[in-house]
């Protein structure tokens, strides 16, 4: 993935992207802990905003497919499933996840209809430090479903 | 932005019903927000919000994203082969510039 941002215009910051972006991600993540942080109140605030104000259920319905460890905060593998037949009547309509102290909880809102087939996406999310990943999912009844899992950050976050 | 360089793996021939598996890549910073230069200066926050999947003309799959998705998202989804057409994918960045790729597929 390194040097894949090459050849743009020739500011420093462009520079430095270049030439390592993995570091310059890192720094980007410490960074982040020294600026504001999101407190687990305020990232559950903004879930219940997302699901329309509805008190989330913990179930085993939903999977959050994160590693225990991450050692670099800048990319960590993260991946959503929720058991659902995706048909018309029964389907998810959206997987939201958080991270409760990064400076900017939320971190992706997957939507889904039943042309997905299934309710499962995958991406890779900054974490700042060892914290909880919250995922919730919104199914077409307008029930939600929630679970959650903590991510040890070794490096990118403040000495987590 | 030069070269966004958006990439999609998609199957060709999928048998109608089949649930395909589908990989995105695009390159882009992602710039938080939070960052600041060595001047002290905030850089100003540049990222893709949106993501979006349309199957002949219909969405089928969209991502809203925060500073929280790494440099360079890259996503892995799932789309139901129904009829052969075309798969259109979309990204649009803060200030609304959009990246799109288009892959064909022939449902058997």
């Amino acid at each position: 993935m390194k040097g894949i941002i090459q050849g743009r215009g020739l500011t420093r910051r462009h520079m430095l992207s270049g030439a390592a972006m993995g570091t310059v991600a890192l720094a980007g993540v410490s960074v982040w802990s020294r600026t504001a942080k999101a407190t687990r109140a305020e990232a559950m605030a903004a879930i219940k905003e997302r699901v329309g104000g509805k008190e989330p259920q913990a179930s085993s319905k939903i999977e959050l497919d994160v590693p225990e460890i991450a050692e670099n905060g800048s990319t960590v593998p993260m991946g959503v499933r929720v058991d659902s037949p995706m048909t018309d009547e029964d389907h998810v309509k959206a997987v939201h996840v958080m991270a409760t102290k990064n400076p900017d909880p939320e971190i992706i809102s997957f939507k889904f209809t039943p042309m997905s087939g299934r309710a499962n996406a995958s991406t890779r999310m900054r974490l700042a430090e060892t914290q909880n990943v919250i995922a919730v999912a919104e199914m077409s009844d307008g029930s939600t479903v929630m679970t959650q899992k903590e991510v040890k950050v070794t490096i990118g976050g403040c000495g987590g | 932005m030069a070269s966004n360089r958006p990439r999609v793996r998609v199957p060709r021939n999928p048998a109608k019903g089949d649930v395909m598996t589908i990989k995105t890549l695009i390159s882009h910073e992602m710039e938080t927000g939070q960052r600041r230069d060595d001047e002290g200066n905030v850089i100003p926050r540049n990222i893709i919000h949106s993501f979006k999947c349309v199957y002949n003309g219909t969405p089928v799959f969209e991502a809203d994203m925060y500073p929280g998705v790494s440099a360079n998202p890259y996503f892995e989804f799932y789309v139901k082969a129904v009829e052969s057409g075309e798969l259109e994918f979309i990204w649009t960045e803060d200030g609304g510039q959009t990246f799109s790729t288009k892959e064909k597929i022939e449902v058997s």
